[in-house]
């Protein structure tokens, strides 16, 4: 009984003591070590956007400008860009950052945004073992790759999550002639996000398509992967099918009258500004001697 | 094995850094908890004593309700809770959603028919005897409910401790109606799958290690109550 008092005396007492020690910023900058300061006029823009542009760090990155500029704090919710625009389709968020052109159309098209906006693109590559059984390795195209990992049955990781990696990954199938099912036991839909099908990738030595900017930031956790098609850099690309385009959606207050629409465009205007852009296009390049996301407006033109 | 130990060492060195987002994260899970097992137990100890003591017909239909409600896949009630606080659904005027009272209602779901369940179940274990002892001295039916709890307090704890152990671990709902949102409604539940997606292992055992001793603290915490309320 004594134990358990004194246990639970000395945690009670560590801790009121760590929280009134001075915190030092631990020295790896983890994910979840980097608070922001939430802004004093208590205004909040909710953006939904896709795991890619929040795993990869770029909106830790670029956030804090719009936070600081107009005092707002921004909500990031990073799920799936299906379920992204799922979200905004309910008027749950304020505005959208995704990258399926086909599902922004729609979405546009029914109403809940009046318009989109190009922001800013990167390409998409095929990862794969380093043994690469399927001999894509020096292909130009993804569908020829594809057709070549199908004929091969070489283990494939799919998102199979609808969001705009997976939307990219099934046209290439389709421009390939394939349609993958589950009877495909090479074939593996599961149903998550990036990070954990590059993860799964490298566990199991399968063939991928992932967005350039998350691989890189992920780089030194995948050392069984390998970029079997696509180049070391968006330039080297040879299959220009594989670009990756983000657009940026506001959603339309007419249709969700609840929506902080005002904080929105400017948002919109904020991300799509010569300044802004530009900072986009510097993410990265230190550590990664390339940009992880490009400008993509005619203001960067 | 080298994750597993260098988590436990990250663990130990973010709690003595106090790392601010760690702590931050680490007090909104207690809160969220904390408020999610306050409502479940203010509302389901009575409601579990009531419905063990009474002679209610549907007694058997709601304890099967009950029983299955111990069963709700938080994922499912989370998915629930956002359609019901979503601007496009019934509730959505609250703006509750992608704020922690989201969370909160999402909890209580979950907790509740742990709480109301267990408790009724210990109360019906209560010998019979001492209702009728209690009330042949005059007592008024609230005191007979009360004595009758009393009685039941191991089996009434332990449908608390229980609750507390299902919602402080749950990660499914809160991530669904929460939304994670750094520095909002981050929870160490939701900030692990975040570490986890991203390959950040160490970190994410860490947190977890975090989540376990939180959880056996409280549980500590909550024996030492229910050891004080006795002449044990």
């Amino acid at each position: 009984m004594k134990f358990a008092h004194i246990a639970i005396g000395l945690t009670i007492l560590a801790i009121v003591l760590a929280a009134c020690a001075t915190a030092t910023p631990a020295p790896t900058q983890p994910p979840a070590a980097q608070p922001t300061k939430p802004a004093a006029s208590g205004c909040t823009l909710r953006l939904a956007t896709t795991t890619s542009t929040a795993d990869s760090g770029l909106l830790t990155f670029i956030l804090p400008d719009f936070e600081k500029k107009f005092n707002c704090k921004v909500d990031t919710v990073a799920v799936g860009t299906g379920q992204a625009i799922e979200i905004g389709a309910k008027g749950d968020a304020d505005v959208l950052l995704v990258h399926a052109r086909a599902q922004e159309d729609k979405f546009v098209a029914d109403g809940h945004a009046k318009q989109r906006f190009d922001v800013m693109y990167n390409d998409f590559i095929v990862l794969g073992p380093k043994a690469d059984p399927a001999k894509i390795g020096g292909m130009a195209s993804a569908a020829e790759a594809f057709k070549a990992i199908a004929a091969a049955q070489a283990p494939f990781a799919s998102r199979g999550d609808k969001s705009g990696t997976n939307t990219k990954e099934l046209s290439v199938w389709a421009a390939a002639g394939i349609t993958p099912t589950k009877d495909m036991a090479w074939y593996n839909a599961l149903g998550q996000g990036m990070g954990e099908t590059l993860l799964a990738s490298n566990e199991k030595g399968m063939y991928t398509l992932a967005d350039r900017g998350t691989y890189l930031s992920m780089k030194d956790k995948l050392p069984n992967l390998v970029i079997a098609l696509g180049g070391n850099s968006l330039q080297e690309n040879k299959d220009k099918t594989l670009l990756n385009p983000y657009g940026v959606l506001p959603v339309d207050p007419g249709k969700h009258p609840g929506v902080n629409s005002d904080m929105a465009t400017k948002f919109i205007l904020w991300i799509l500004s010569p300044e802004t852009q530009k900072l986009i296009g510097s993410y990265g390049v230190d550590k990664f001697g390339q940009p992880l996301f490009y400008p993509n407006t005619q203001a960067s033109k | 094995m080298n994750d597993l130990v260098r988590g436990l060492t990250q663990a130990i060195r973010l709690i003595l850094l106090a790392d601010p987002a760690l702590m931050e994260i680490i007090f909104l899970s207690l809160r969220v908890t904390g408020f999610a097992l306050v409502i479940s137990t203010l509302v389901g100890v009575p409601m579990g004593a009531a419905l063990g003591l009474s002679r209610v017909r549907a007694r058997r239909l709601i304890t099967a309700l009950l029983y299955t409600g111990m069963g709700l896949p938080p994922v499912v009630v989370g998915l629930f809770v956002y359609l019901m606080l979503s601007r496009s659904g019934p509730f959505g005027q609250l703006s509750w959603l992608f704020t922690p009272s989201a969370m909160v209602v999402a909890q209580v779901i979950i907790a509740f028919p742990l709480v109301s369940g267990l408790t009724m179940t210990a109360v019906q274990a209560v010998d019979p005897a001492l209702r009728l002892q209690v009330r042949s001295l005059g007592a008024t039916r609230l005191q007979e409910v009360w004595a009758v709890l009393r009685e039941a307090r191991i089996g009434v704890v332990a449908a608390i401790v229980a609750a507390f152990g299902g919602i402080i671990s749950e990660v499914g709902a809160v991530m669904l109606v929460g939304g994670n949102i750094e520095g909002k409604t981050r929870v160490l539940t939701t900030a692990i799958v975040l570490n986890t997606r991203t390959g950040e292992f160490s970190l994410a055992l860490a947190l977890g290690l975090i989540l376990l001793a939180l959880a056996f603290l409280a549980n500590v915490a909550m024996l030492r109550l229910q050891g004080m309320t006795k002449d044990e």
